[in-house]
């Protein structure tokens, strides 16, 4: 495709460049094979097993025994699945609505031209090139009562911040966000760099302030991107799970096991493989639904361009 | 949010999954037909093995058959032990941590029962964790690790106190310390550490009611958390927590360097309940404090209890089991070095304390024979040693109960709610 395009002159037959020619054609599902091929084995084959699995009780010892539906009643009368399915539910809000603007913001900061805006960008960017399981471990022992940040600064984390409810809550998005802010900057950083210049220069024109600007034209330019973050964080949220396991490890009690914890813990701490993967096949359900939903609402399967007319 | 964890989601969806068509391959014979041979040994990636690389590099000179240790790492070890348990490639021997974790190998009849001749060479406190049902079917291998007090010696001596040998003491003593502005006793109540809450609530039981109560429990009577022992346990624990005996913000302190063990050894706290392996975790972090200041005592009776005062809790020992894909010769012959002189004698140069009977006489080489020699005869002394509960029922049983815990220190449950949930776990 790339060597048709690119082999014609370009100048001498712009008309023609419009309807494509005859020559051109799709590639074949060949091409598509060896992805196709990856994603069934690595995808769709443990998908359809998990989902087999949840019909079966099985111990991770002996043959899996059919149980019917038994794990699925199970499921829907189990008060903690309810329980983490509502703190899965505020995590991945609290986490959006802190990430988002702090993203918007620094990514469309990062974009322009100032000084010293490479030096503070490395620097913001830093805890992106650390892992997760590092970040958390580093967090647990800064949120240290005797010895960590509230032993300094009680007034900000308490004097317990693992050890309440909405400490915990508020310690993994604040600790998520400090790992993620980064990655989400970057995104936005790249499509703001892309926003047509000329857009600014009329505004300007026009008499548009800095503020004016960026609600009227960055936020509009940048709606795609928005939506692809989202999604990503909504996806990532709804799986994450090392940072709790490190972390808070689903406490104080159980007030942060999320659904992905849950199915950690049913499917490798208890050995009840049968439930986790009736808790994974729900999480499955609830994650592609989401995204199905976050694009069809956004309108961003349509695939339209922000840039288009200009 | 983040690509690493849905990759992760992906890969453990991934893996159950393998699991199963691995599972199902394993149907194949996997047992061995002659009495010599290759025997797998799969065990823990950690300072001490290579007292049990010495015995097999011996072991294999002898002309019985070779044994290949296969060394895996600690954080993943009993996931994959699990897996390849259920495989065909299952290993011949294993090092494991008895009780619970026995119970569903035994149960699948993938273990061997183990010559009871081997008893006599072991203390016989020590070996309960190693059977199921009456039958042997794991060796100890390692150091014994009971649970008892450390205490700062300095800390002690500036509020000219002894430590505690009862627990009305030990109830004087928070008063005493809270005064002072100590911490009475560090608590790390992170979720993560919440074994190191288990410890306060075994001691209790064990005291109060005396060993045949888990032990009953253990045995499947799940029903017995109801006896008025539990409750009292749990009124007693919330007690100490109203109190202030663990500090306000033990909810959030993590266990061992930077948490507890450091506020023990900067004197911010006065004494913590921990296992044996603590005086290790103070050598590396604070070496003068090991060695002047650290004080350690057995748990105090309770006044009124049925139990022994010189029972024990904690991890009895290590364990090495025999699987059916094991020559039966080669592992029995093998089984004879952990207890040779050899291999008890370079425990004890690794800082271990042996529960072999000849162990006694080794201790002297240890490099605190003082220390050694204390574990040794709390471990002998001891009429029973109760395995630390969650090793003994098992994850399945122990995560949640570990849970239900936590929720107690943390004032999330009460007493009562306490009983009921636990009793709730399995029905």
């Amino acid at each position: 495709m790339v060597s048709a395009t690119t082999s014609r002159p370009v100048s001498k037959h712009r008309v023609r460049d419009r309807a494509a020619p005859p020559t051109l054609e799709r590639p074949g599902v060949a091409w598509a094979l060896p992805g196709l091929l990856f994603f069934l084995a690595f995808a769709v084959a443990p998908m359809v097993g998990v989902l087999y699995l949840s019909f079966t009780h099985w111990d991770g010892l002996s043959t899996p025994q059919f149980t019917g539906t038994e794990n699925w009643s199970r499921f829907f009368g189990d008060s903690q699945v309810w329980q983490s399915t509502l703190v899965t539910g505020i995590l991945l809000v609290g986490n959006i609505a802190v990430q988002a603007p702090i993203s918007i913001l620094l990514g469309v900061w990062a974009a322009g031209h100032q000084r010293n805006r490479a030096v503070l960008s490395a620097v913001f960017f830093l805890p992106l090139l650390l892992s997760t399981a590092a970040t958390a471990i580093m967090w647990r022992q800064l949120l240290d009562p005797n010895f960590g940040l509230p032993a300094k600064v009680e007034w900000i984390f308490g004097a317990n911040p693992l050890g309440t409810r909405s400490g915990a809550i508020a310690c993994l998005v604040l600790v998520t966000s400090w790992q993620f802010v980064p990655f989400h900057s970057l995104l936005y950083q790249g499509a703001a760099r892309a926003i047509p210049h000329t857009l600014y220069q009329a505004a300007a024109i026009d008499g548009a302030g800095r503020v004016r600007q960026f609600f009227h034209i960055t936020l509009p330019q940048l709606r795609n991107t928005m939506i692809t973050s989202t999604v990503f964080m909504v996806v990532g949220g709804l799986t994450a799970f090392d940072i709790v396991l490190l972390l808070t490890n689903g406490g104080p009690g159980t007030d942060t096991s999320i659904l992905p914890f849950s199915m950690y813990q049913t499917a490798f701490r208890t050995y009840d493989y049968g439930y986790a993967s009736a808790i994974a096949s729900f999480l499955l359900l609830l994650a592609t639904a989401a995204s199905v939903l976050l694009t069809k609402l956004s309108g961003y399967d349509k695939m339209t361009s922000t840039l288009e007319g200009v | 949010m983040n690509r690493v964890s849905r990759r992760w989601f992906l890969t453990a969806t991934a893996a159950t999954t393998l699991g199963v068509t691995v599972a199902g391959c394993g149907k194949s014979d996997s047992s061995a037909a002659s009495p010599k041979g290759n025997v797998d040994f799969w065990t823990l990636q950690d300072p001490t093995n290579s007292v049990q690389k010495a015995a097999v590099s011996t072991f294999n000179s002898t002309g019985h058959g070779k044994v290949s240790m296969s060394v895996i790492a600690s954080d993943g070890y009993k996931d994959k032990l699990r897996t390849g348990m259920g495989s065909s490639k299952m290993p011949g021997m294993f090092f494991n941590w008895g009780g619970g974790s026995l119970n569903d190998y035994v149960k699948a009849g993938k273990l061997v029962e183990l010559d009871e001749m081997l008893e006599a060479y072991f203390l016989p406190s020590a070996l309960e964790a190693g059977k199921v049902d009456g039958k042997l079917v794991g060796v100890p291998c390692r150091g014994t690790q009971p649970v008892f007090l450390f205490y700062n010696k300095k800390v002690f001596a500036k509020a000219n106190v002894e430590p505690p040998k009862t627990w009305a003491d030990l109830t004087e003593l928070v008063k005493v310390f809270r005064r002072r502005g100590v911490t009475p006793f560090a608590l790390a109540g992170n979720a993560s550490s919440s074994w190191t809450e288990l410890m306060w609530v075994e001691y209790l039981v064990d005291r109060l009611a005396g060993e045949g109560l888990f032990q009953k429990i253990q045995d499947g009577d799940w029903s017995k958390w109801q006896d008025p022992a539990v409750l009292k346990t749990a009124e007693m624990i919330k007690e100490l927590v109203d109190d202030g005996a663990f500090g306000k913000g033990f909810g959030s302190v993590n266990y061992g360097a930077g948490g507890t063990s450091t506020l023990l050894n900067k004197g911010k706290a006065a004494m913590v309940l921990m296992g044996s392996w603590e005086y290790a975790v103070q050598q590396g972090e604070a070496p003068d404090f090991a060695r002047n200041d650290l004080g350690y005592v057995a748990f105090p009776s309770v006044e009124g209890g049925k139990g022994d005062p010189k029972n024990v809790v904690g991890n009895p020992t290590n364990y090495i089991s025999v699987t059916t894909a094991a020559p039966k010769e080669t592992a029995a012959e093998f089984l004879k070095t952990t207890y040779s002189d050899a291999y008890v004698q370079g425990l004890v140069e690794k800082g271990e304390v042996p529960v072999t009977t000849n162990a006694g006489k080794l201790l002297e080489k240890a490099a605190d024979p003082a220390y050694a020699k204390f574990q040794f005869d709390l471990v002998q002394a001891a009429p029973y040693f109760t395995q630390s509960w969650d090793q003994a029922l098992g994850l399945t049983l122990g995560t949640p109960l570990l849970t239900e815990i936590q929720k107690l220190f943390n004032g999330q449950s009460s007493p009562e709610q306490f009983v009921s949930a636990v009793l709730a776990i399995k029905k």
